[in-house]
């Protein structure tokens, strides 16, 4: 869970393109036709460095759109589909472990 | 409460109108986001892992019901319906739109409020004694001067771009409830020959390098504060470093060219500026004082026989009392500590109706004044003693009675990996279930004062460090672990805890707090001797050998 702002491009694995989409800062993940999607299924799934590289290019070029992109380590399902692959992630796709209607 | 004047009014509305333009040039594509960012930072707007987050500048403290009304509306427009009150007396809003945050703004600039110094290298918002105006302890109210420091910090043109962050603290009691020694600059009102003046500390902080501060002056005449305080600034934004951000507060400064040195630089510059224009006169000071409304305090016993009735007869208000309430300086009447500590729930946050709820609270039975402490509890400042049992009854309705204020479960957390972008792990889950395990009232009282501080990660914003159990959570293989410390304190004899030993487990570690409250018990003469002391006169070793054997 090492912080992505200190992460270098070195992949070990699936790898997907996530980001906080500009306007309203919600946690999104580029797909393979470079849209923005708030469901981690739909991201594009790198598979080599230089694939990873290049969504994270793209999505570096398109931050009028999602903001503060990064590589993340992903797990594929059995239908192929990408998951995350550590906690942080993990509560990124599904939001806090705290449920808000408990906050005090 | 300090009244803002036009100056300030029409300085925030231009501030708002300022930013309203900034992001719809971010939102147009007109500013990229590395333009974007120190300006939005310089609001207070940061972006975490699911959300911008809103940090609101709540100035020493203090809040009154209309501000905490429009605080609670923030929560129900823009947020979730609920934020969180921060180590630095400020309130953080978690699920903030950034097309919205204009208008959210510009509600709060309406109550006087904004998100200025909450972020960024600049000097931030001064904190200090949540009790101050109210405890008989103090020697002066401390807020005059962080007012003080506010107005000639907020637009300064030398130290908008520092080293890093800057944050002062300041008290005039003798027990420290500001934590100023882990501070850049701590400030502490004392009287030296019948006068009243400051002494100086510097070089405090926590992080991934904590030091205590250094005290740099005994004693400082009040009219020099302010020209003393730019002498510092000076010394540290010249000197300080910017090659390393790791080592760029002013803690690492005073440390690597020795407390003499930085003294001798402070004093040096000091000398050229001491009778300019920052010497502060009388005249100074009192329209400072002319802009504080002080409650209109109604004539009341020293002591309510209302209250000692209710006292006999109630017990479970009687226990609030003893451990929420405490001694006002103005007979009749008393300050009461609001917990947001209640078992299972996360440390510090308040729901809009919570919100509303104490606005409503405090101008029935408070003369309308509300301050937050920064272990992350409210704090009525200025009940009538008469009062204290229909507030404890309509705080218990709200679940803001938990009388656990100081003990074993009011616990300091930072947000943690649930909602921080640099967090290792989670500490608000971590809280809850201490709370959870400790969540009897009678065992709490009998364990009696003890302070846990819990941080997601190395920068400390749970001030672990200074807890008497202090919990960090660092990550091993994508798996939570945590390592703890004892024995450290935030007051005026703050010292930092020492590692108990190796991290433990997300699952253990609960149980290992658990022995730690149990080793206490059984080490301690009686309960007048609190777990501090234990840890003080006994060291760690014999709660080093007990934590970590389970069964």
């Amino acid at each position: 869970m090492t912080s992505p702002l200190q992460q270098k491009l070195k992949i070990h694995g699936p790898t997907v393109v996530t980001a906080n989409r500009l306007s309203d800062g919600v946690s999104v993940w580029l797909t393979p036709t470079y849209e923005w999607s708030e469901r981690i299924a739909d991201a594009a799934v790198a598979t080599t460095s230089e694939q990873a590289l290049d969504l994270l290019n793209r999505a570096n070029g398109d931050e009028n759109r999602a903001v503060g992109a990064y590589a993340a380590a992903a797990v594929l399902g059995a239908d192929g589909k990408p998951a995350p692959a550590n906690l942080r992630e993990r509560i990124r796709v599904n939001g806090p472990t705290v449920s808000l209607d408990s906050a005090a | 409460m300090y009244v803002y004047d036009e100056f300030d009014r029409t300085f925030l509305q231009e501030r708002v109108r300022e930013f309203r333009d900034q992001v719809e040039r971010r939102l147009s594509g007109e500013l990229n986001e590395e333009e974007f960012k120190p300006l939005r930072l310089m609001n207070g707007v940061y972006l975490q892992l699911h959300a911008y987050m809103l940090r609101i500048a709540i100035p020493y403290g203090t809040l009154s019901a209309p501000q905490m009304r429009v605080l609670a509306h923030v929560a129900r427009r823009y947020d979730k319906g609920y934020g969180h009150f921060t180590t630095r007396q400020n309130i953080q809003f978690n699920w903030i739109k950034l097309a919205e945050l204009p208008d959210a703004m510009d509600d709060l600039a309406k109550a006087g409020m904004h998100g200025l110094q909450t972020s960024g290298n600049c000097i931030r918002n001064t904190t200090t004694d949540q009790w101050a105006g109210a405890t008989p302890e103090e020697i002066e109210d401390p807020r005059l001067y962080a007012e003080l420091i506010r107005q000639w910090s907020t637009l300064h043109p030398e130290f908008t771009y520092l080293p890093r962050k800057f944050k002062i603290a300041i008290t005039a009691a003798k027990h420290d409830r500001a934590a100023i020694r882990v501070h850049d600059i701590g400030l502490r009102l004392h009287k030296k020959d019948g006068e009243t003046g400051f002494e100086v500390i510097v070089g405090g902080g926590l992080g991934r390098t904590p030091f205590i501060g250094k005290t740099i002056r005994e004693f400082l005449p009040k009219r020099d504060l302010l020209s003393y305080l730019e002498a510092i600034l000076r010394t540290y934004n010249s000197g300080g470093r910017r090659d390393n951000i790791y080592k760029a507060r002013i803690k690492i400064q005073v440390h690597e060219i020795g407390t003499e040195e930085f003294t001798r630089r402070v004093e040096e510059e000091w000398v050229q500026i001491k009778d300019g224009a920052l010497a502060l006169d009388d005249a100074a000071i009192d329209t400072i004082r002319d802009h504080f409304q002080t409650p209109d305090f109604e004539i009341l016993p020293e002591q309510s026989p209302e209250l000692a009735e209710s006292l006999a007869k109630d017990r479970e208000f009687a226990r609030w009392h003893a451990n929420s309430v405490n001694a006002h300086k103005v007979a009749g009447h008393a300050i009461v500590t609001i917990s947001l500590k209640p078992v299972g729930k996360p440390p510090g946050d308040a729901t809009a109706e919570q919100m509303d709820a104490i606005a409503d609270l405090s101008e029935r039975y408070g003369y309308g004044e509300i301050r937050v402490a920064h272990e992350q509890n409210l704090t009525l400042p200025h009940v009538r003693q008469k009062d204290l049992y229909a507030l404890w009854q309509q705080l218990s309705a709200q679940g803001l009675a938990t009388p656990n204020v100081g003990l074993v479960t009011d616990i300091i957390a930072c947000p943690g990996l649930d909602y921080c972008a640099l967090a290792n792990t989670r500490s608000i889950p971590l809280a809850q279930r201490i709370t959870e395990r400790f969540a009897d009232n009678d065992r709490i009282a009998d364990v009696g004062r003890m302070h846990i501080n819990i941080s997601g990660c190395i920068n400390a914003c749970g001030h672990h460090h200074v807890g008497h159990i202090g919990i960090l959570g660092v990550e091993k293989k994508d798996q939570e672990f945590y390592q703890i410390t004892l024995g450290g304190k935030a007051n005026h004899k703050a010292r930092l805890g020492e590692l108990l030993g190796p991290a433990v487990s997300e699952s253990e570690v609960v149980d290992v707090v658990e022995r730690i409250v149990d080793t206490y018990l059984h080490l301690r003469h009686d309960k007048s001797e609190s777990f501090i002391s234990v840890v003080q006169r006994l060291g760690i070793e014999p709660f080093k050998e007990r934590a970590y054997v389970a069964g």
